[in-house]
């Protein structure tokens, strides 16, 4: 382990206003260091997707601080976060959210196709890497749309560290997949963290899931519990 | 942004059915709007040719001296020598200006005439008519009188005479029968009728006459100069250009053929402006359409447009995707419209065969580059609305949904 990836103090997060405000997030405090897998536990409106959503740059706090890689991300406007996401944070989501008129390797370097502007060869070089790494090589050419569902969640982690960012955000990862296809998942997830020190924090309901990470994390009533 | 071009050509393909449908639906707009074009331009072309086609483009005439005045050293006006009906002013130096005229861009033919008015006489059958002498040879340079001929010859002699079918008509006049005129000058000849036209203008068939320059010389007893300099242009819509640079030429007062001619170019403006209105709503159509199903698209790839920019793809990035949508299909149908207006104006006659009672279609006036030009503009700002939609998509609400 090295030093903190990123810092978020005192996180508070609204919805709504007036009568109908809704606080989901109540202070959370929550550091992560560099090369953690950790994972994300608590019950339903607990918060942690609203955590994960912030933390990936997608959603502001309504109040807090969150600073990440020494970079204040409350400060940042739209471009500057959507640059920072795009280099340093990839998200795996728990319906794998591919785009359904590419092909398996498109998806995976859309990251860095949008970074560049084109698809470059070694873009493709390292998409294919990946997707071979994942098991699935001769699916690289397939369109997403005839992959199976454990098979398109193996594409969304590959699409997630095309750009090998710090910081990986898994929500419900293997809630769509059966036993076997999840322990793949989780398998080639813990592969990434202890070989290349990507950053991982998963959020699932699953005990056994949760029990492949060295740190867990739960979130109650919008803040850190334990 | 190849990337983003790829993305659009990705989404357009992807919906096979609806982009063809929407690219079927632009190009029939621009077809409409190529079809009106042929048709208003034609429609304007075949008016004008049948109107102002038979006419001199620019007309210089002789103008008319002041009356004479015999003035007393006090001031006062001693004698007016008034205005003979027999005089006819004359264009002296005719000669001189005719190559020189000629030489102007755009003349396609000049006209030395001498003209007046005479009666013409067949036993006890008399006609008031117009007489025309024009050269020898250039006989349809004005009026295409060889185009009209039904009988004989239009080409003119020393003692021929060419006239028209109703006026034949009326004085029992066949071929090589003789006829008596007598000019406004007091001249009388005897000429053998030579030809017998039908242009289709009832003042010109029933009182028009046309003899060469020399018979024309005796009749209103001018031994040289003429009355009038006709000129024809090969594009009669630069008429006033070429009648200032003629004066500016020569010194002399030629008169375009718009002057007095008012109301038909009133007639003709209306006519464009109702097709600049069809048009304009074809290309309205056009916007509302590519706006409509790009916004469409806009709401069906909501969770798409999420996840590109959970991953990093800037709004720009998302704009110019829609952007290049429209574009694409603004170019493609438009390319596919003009290429079928092409096509099916092509069995139309050109704008030199048109006849009366069909439809006059210019295929040269199709505005095809207009057509495509504006259907890609629209087409891009039908774009915008979409677009900036899709930029504004929240990710985290679009991939919930």
């Amino acid at each position: 382990m090295s030093g903190a990836l990123l810092q978020a103090t005192e996180l508070v997060k609204t919805y709504g206003h007036g009568d109908a405000a809704t606080r989901v997030l109540r202070g959370l405090s929550l550091r992560l260091d560099t090369g953690e897998m950790a994972a994300l536990l608590g019950p339903s409106g607990s918060g942690k997707s609203t955590l994960l959503t912030i933390l990936g740059t997608l959603m502001q706090p309504t109040s807090g601080s969150y600073i990440m890689l020494g970079q204040d991300l409350i400060a940042g406007n739209d471009a500057d976060l959507t640059a920072f996401r795009n280099l340093h944070i990839g998200f795996v989501f728990q319906f794998h959210n591919l785009l359904p008129d590419f092909t398996a390797l498109e998806n995976v370097i859309f990251p860095t196709a949008v970074k560049e502007g084109r698809e470059t060869a070694s873009a493709r070089a390292r998409g294919r890497d990946l997707l071979t790494r994942m098991g699935l090589a001769e699916r690289i050419d397939f369109p997403s749309t005839n992959l199976s569902g454990g098979q398109k969640q193996r594409v969304a982690v590959a699409r997630a560290l095309m750009n090998r960012p710090e910081l990986v955000l898994a929500d419900e990862p293997t809630g769509n997949l059966d036993r076997e296809s999840a322990m793949q998942v989780m398998d080639l997830i813990a592969e990434i963290n202890r070989d290349e020190g990507t950053t991982f924090l998963i959020s699932t309901h699953d005990e056994k899931i949760a029990a492949l990470c060295r740190r867990q994390i739960v979130v109650g009533d919008g803040v850190v519990t334990g | 942004m190849l990337y983003a071009l790829k993305i659009a050509t990705r989404y357009l393909t992807a919906s096979k059915a609806q982009t063809a449908l929407l690219v079927a639906g632009v190009a029939v707009g621009v077809f409409i709007f190529i079809f009106m074009s042929a048709l208003i331009g034609g429609l304007a072309e075949f008016i004008l040719s049948r109107t102002v086609g038979d006419i001199s483009h620019i007309t210089i005439e002789a103008e008319e001296a002041d009356p004479a005045i015999l003035i007393s050293p006090g001031g006062q006006v001693l004698g007016v020598i008034e205005k003979g009906r027999a005089r006819t002013a004359t264009l002296a130096d005719a000669e001189t200006w005719v190559p020189l005229i000629a030489a102007v861009p755009g003349v396609i033919a000049v006209s030395p005439q001498i003209s007046g008015a005479g009666f013409l006489t067949r036993g006890a059958q008399v006609a008031q008519v117009g007489v025309t002498g024009v050269e020898p040879g250039r006989e349809s340079a004005i009026l295409n009188l060889d185009g009209y001929m039904v009988e004989g010859t239009a080409r003119l002699g020393s003692g021929l005479v060419v006239l028209g079918q109703t006026l034949a008509d009326d004085l029992s006049l066949r071929l090589g029968q003789t006829v008596r005129l007598q000019s406004s000058a007091g001249v009388a000849s005897v000429l053998t009728l030579s030809g017998i036209y039908k242009s289709g203008n009832g003042a010109l068939d029933g009182g028009g006459i046309y003899v060469s320059l020399s018979t024309a010389r005796t009749l209103f007893a001018l031994p040289q100069g003429v009355t009038r300099i006709e000129i024809k242009l090969a594009d009669l819509n630069t008429a006033d250009a070429t009648a200032l640079r003629i004066r500016a030429l020569t010194g002399l007062d030629a008169v375009p053929w718009t002057d007095g001619a008012e109301q038909l170019m009133e007639a003709l403006n209306a006519q464009a402006q109702t097709g600049y209105f069809l048009k304009t709503f074809a290309l309205i159509t056009i916007v509302i359409g590519v706006a409509s199903a790009l916004l469409l698209s806009t709401y069906r790839r909501r969770p798409e447009i999420g996840i590109m920019r959970a991953m990093g793809a800037r709004r720009g990035f998302v704009i110019f995707v829609f952007v290049t949508q429209g574009l694409l299909i603004g170019l493609i149908g438009g390319l596919t419209g003009a290429g079928l207006g092409y096509l099916a104006l092509l069995p139309f006659p050109p704008r030199e065969a048109f006849k009366s009672g069909t439809l006059p279609l210019d295929i040269t006036q199709g505005s095809y580059g207009l057509a495509i030009l504006l259907t890609v503009i629209g087409a891009i700002l039908a774009s915008i609305l979409p677009a900036r939609s899709a930029a504004r998509v929240d990710p985290v609400t679009a991939i919930g949904q």
